[in-house]
């Protein structure tokens, strides 16, 4: 029930029309954006059922021992995740050690070493490198740096320290440690951006106070810039993780399609989760090799959404503290 | 008398001169770093443009694909079949993405807010094979591979990309000329569609420019939908449709040279177009949010 | 009400106030016993007291008592905060203000609100005033809306050839007399305004001051102000608001509420008279 205002005249009166246009408006575009938020929802949860749907069939087949079986025979139809996610771990690991250090010295660099007009041109580089599409990376790996690295670094890495298990392979163009190269060059400008942000938002009268009693550059950055970026620099890392994770292409392309279980050492062939996932996919004929695929999307998936929750928990604990200690 | 103080040289004692040195190897350390990470970037692309130099030629961007075997031909069918794949993923995530950002910055209650975040949030680190997997399983398993299927995935890619520029330029746009604009008894979809919107289109563009850099680079979710090969120049959107990363990973596969020299060439092509949108899309946006902070 | 002797007071200076004839004692607003919270906290409590047309009314009192809570009542600007609720009424010439049915869009149609900061929209000077009007349908006549509505803001000689410039290339005090041009373009019956000088220079502000005097003949204006000067200077009636602490906390109550003549040189209470002497606030 309107009460009608028209009581009191407004010197021009309102037509009813526009007012019901005007309520009307109002609520055609709540409900659009609604729809439209709510459908984003929906295909978020559309993506998770989708999958795990998928892998039904591989369920009642393996069960939950598929996670620890290391045989994948597409012959005899007996399907395991071990070996690929092994080589998920190990390829991510050896990603995420190069590229940290790697990745906070550059944002070190950009927020605290270099000059002014330096800073914008080095920084834009860098996040072009994170434009570079996969496959244009994968495909670098296979010509350029695969034989790169099978002639020149692993051969001296296995003559010098081939006494280690994982030096200790056959070297190749293509295997694990060429894998978590063109990985590492992926996760470096993520962490490398994010960090930069962290640093630059440290209050410069910390920074002036530290430089004030005498510190060098590098105290100063070590004990104010570094020790209070802590927490961020872990969510950065986790999320460099996620990429290096859910990297299908690039590592399809360079890491050789092992398939023959786990080894130890990097230069053997082998294949993570999102890359056996796509290296497999077209030529997959039976409906179990399907449905084991889509059960590694699924264990993909679990692995790829805790990380990612991980960073995100720890960006919003993070912001609460930064915040709030002004 | 009183003690004389040594004289105050500044010069410092060895500890100091450690300090010293460890400072240098330190900002060198960084320095190195950062080179190096120029370093790859540069040696990529000029790996790429070397490789690709001899093939490409404005005949390789126009003709059709060569048919098995034969040496020459060109990408056009690729480049159009890209086109179309991100056109469709655009007109699905643009939409869907500002609407949503909308939502979030004008009309949500705060617990939906925090969910609906969180969501767009988890959306952008989905693995896009994943996405491309979801894609085969929805539009594809029991049908054939379409560019409806690859666009589709693509536009997942996408959502959350539009959806977090946009919603950074809608928080630009001051409470302030809300409030005044609702002051003045203008009814909110008004004060949305007159004041918010225009101020914010220019951050949301580029916003766009950015996710449409990204999707052009985006394999996996293609590889599931819409790889089939084509042999010549398709527009319609229910088949499958040839398409340049695609197609470059299944030349990087193959045994042949001829096959590498096309994959260079149209990773040629693919980098400078992503390259130099990301490049200008941005620079414009640096002098939206410049503008609107003022 | 006794007189009481007032020992030598600050100089305010108290101009010559039109004497209220019997129209203008017309009511704009009732409000009656409105209390108004945020949630728990109690801003303003039990307030009372009648607004009358074509009068500069000013509100004023020691920061956190409540002014601005209680202006933005006036044109249910408060809708806006999830946690406000309130008690009492608010009749405007006779229809409760929060009564079911009553569009907020309506309300504030009627009575407008320019702001503490000047808040242009970052279009031109001419589309600053016409998108109202021509977003509510006024489409008739739009150039010469706009014209009488920045003649009406004293702003109309200054910007009359570059109606096409950017609004943000006007000084501070020009943006204001832009909203406020904005705002009567509408052509509303009263004007709040919410502290409309405070983040203007000496000179804006006297000319902000100036176009109050002429704006009084067509609208009815509420001015919050925290300048007891200014509310000497310009406004007809004012309203004195203070904090009221008890068991329940703070809350702001009006305490007086008068000819602006009688609350500068003789309230009648005595937390009045000290707030106007300086010795608080």
């Amino acid at each position: 029930m309107r009460v009608s205002m028209g009581v009191v005249p407004a010197t021009q009166e309102l037509t009813e029309g526009r007012r019901v246009r005007d309520w009307l408006g109002d609520r055609i575009m709540f409900g659009l954006t609604l729809v439209a938020a709510l459908a984003t929802v929906a295909i978020m949860v559309a993506v998770a059922y989708k999958v795990v749907r998928g892998a039904d069939l591989s369920f009642q087949a393996f069960g939950l021992s598929f996670v620890s079986d290391s045989v994948w025979d597409t012959n005899k139809e007996v399907y395991g995740a071990a070996q690929f996610l092994f080589g998920t771990a190990v390829t991510s690991l050896i990603a995420l050690l190069i590229a940290t250090p790697l990745a906070i010295a550059i944002a070190l660099f950009l927020s605290e070493l270099a000059p002014r007009g330096v800073r914008g041109t080095v920084g834009a580089l860098v996040e072009l490198l994170a434009a570079i599409p996969s496959v244009v990376l994968g495909l670098w790996g296979i010509l350029v740096l695969g034989p790169f690295v099978a002639n020149h670094i692993e051969p001296s890495l296995h003559r010098s320290l081939g006494f280690l298990p994982i030096f200790s392979g056959k070297p190749g163009s293509s295997g694990i440690f060429v894998a978590s190269l063109v990985l590492a060059i992926m996760v470096v400008p993520i962490v490398a951006s994010i960090c930069r942000e962290l640093f630059l938002s440290v209050p410069s009268e910390l920074e002036e106070a530290a430089l004030a009693l005498g510190s060098t550059r590098w105290e100063m950055v070590r004990g104010v810039v570094l020790s209070s970026s802590k927490a961020g620099i872990g969510a950065a890392v986790i999320l460099g993780l996620g990429r290096a994770i859910g990297e299908a292409i690039a590592v399809t392309q360079v890491i050789g399609a092992g398939n023959s279980g786990i080894h130890a050492s990097v230069f053997a062939t082998g294949d993570t989760l999102a890359s056996r996932i796509a290296g497999q996919f077209i030529g997959a004929t039976s409906k179990l090799q399907i449905s084991s695929l889509f059960y590694l999307a699924a264990i993909l998936l679990v692995i790829g959404l805790l990380t990612n929750l991980l960073a995100q928990v720890i960006v919003r604990r993070f912001e609460f503290q930064r915040v709030g200690a002004d | 008398m009183s003690a004389v103080q040594p004289a105050l040289t500044m010069r410092g004692d060895s500890r100091v001169r450690r300090r010293r040195i460890v400072n240098r190897l330190a900002e060198s350390a960084a320095t190195i770093a950062a080179l190096a990470a120029v370093a790859v970037l540069g040696i990529v692309i000029f790996s790429v443009a070397k490789r690709a130099g001899g093939e490409l030629s404005w005949g390789f961007l126009t003709e059709d694909l060569p048919t098995f075997g034969q040496t020459g031909g060109g990408i056009a069918p690729l480049i159009v079949g890209s086109g179309i794949l991100v056109g469709i993923a655009t007109a699905i995530a643009l939409p869907l993405g500002v609407l949503t950002a909308l939502f979030l910055s004008e009309f949500a209650p705060r617990r939906l807010s925090a969910a609906i975040q969180l969501t767009i949030d988890l959306m952008n680190g989905l693995p896009s094979v994943i996405i491309g997997i979801f894609a085969f399983g929805l539009l594809v398993y029991g049908h054939t591979q379409s560019a409806y299927a690859g666009g589709f995935a693509l536009s997942i890619v996408m959502l959350p990309l539009i959806a977090r520029s946009t919603q950074e330029v809608l928080r630009l746009v001051p409470r302030s000329q809300r409030e005044g604009a609702l002051a003045l008894g203008v009814s909110r979809w008004r004060i949305v569609v007159g004041i918010v919107l225009p101020s914010a289109l220019g951050g949301i563009l580029t916003g766009t420019v950015l996710a449409i850099a990204r999707a052009a680079g985006e394999t996996a979710p293609l590889l599931f939908t819409t790889s089939i090969f084509v042999n010549q120049l398709t527009t319609d959107p229910r088949h499958a449709m040839p398409n340049i990363p695609v197609q470059i990973f299944i030349w990087s596969e193959s045994a042949d040279p001829e096959d590498h020299k096309r994959a260079w060439a149209s990773a040629l092509v693919l980098i400078v177009f992503v390259l130099l949108t990301s490049l200008l899309a941005r620079l414009a946006l640096a002098r939206t949010r410049r503008k609107l902070s003022r | 009400m006794t007189q009481v002797t007032m020992p030598p007071m600050r100089p305010v200076d108290v101009a010559e106030r039109r004497e209220a004839s019997p129209e203008t004692r017309e009511p704009v607003f009732e409000i009656r016993g409105l209390t108004a919270r945020y949630g728990t906290n109690v801003a303003i409590k039990d307030v009372n007291l009648e607004i009358s047309r074509n009068l500069i009314t000013a509100v004023i009192g020691p920061s956190g008592c409540g002014k601005s809570t209680f202006i933005r009542c006036l044109n249910r600007m408060n809708d806006e905060i999830g946690s406000f609720d309130h008690d009492g009424q608010i009749l405007y010439h006779g229809i409760d203000l929060y009564g079911d049915g009553v569009d907020p869009v309506e309300v504030r149609r009627r009575i407008g609100m320019v702001f503490q900061k000047p808040n242009p929209f970052p279009k031109t000077i001419y589309d600053n005033v016409a998108w109202a009007p021509r977003v509510l349908g006024l489409k008739q006549g739009l150039d010469e809306r706009v014209e009488r509505a920045l003649k009406g803001a004293a702003l109309w000689d200054e910007v009359k050839d570059r109606l096409k410039r950017s609004a943000l290339s006007l000084s501070g005090g020009q943006q204001q007399r832009l909203c406020i041009a904005r705002a009567i373009a509408i052509e509303p019956e009263v004007l709040l305004l919410d502290e409309p000088a405070s983040a203007l220079d000496p000179i804006a502000t006297a000319s902000i001051e100036e176009l109050m005097h002429s704006l009084k003949e067509d609208y009815t204006l509420v001015i919050v102000t925290h300048n007891m000067q200014q509310a000497a200077r310009v406004a007809d009636r004012t309203a004195f608001f203070s904090l009221d602490v008890d068991e329940s906390g703070r809350a702001g109550v009006l305490v007086e509420y008068d000819e602006t003549t009688k609350i500068f040189t003789a309230p009648s209470d005595k937390r009045t008279e000290d707030y106007v002497t300086g010795r608080f606030g």
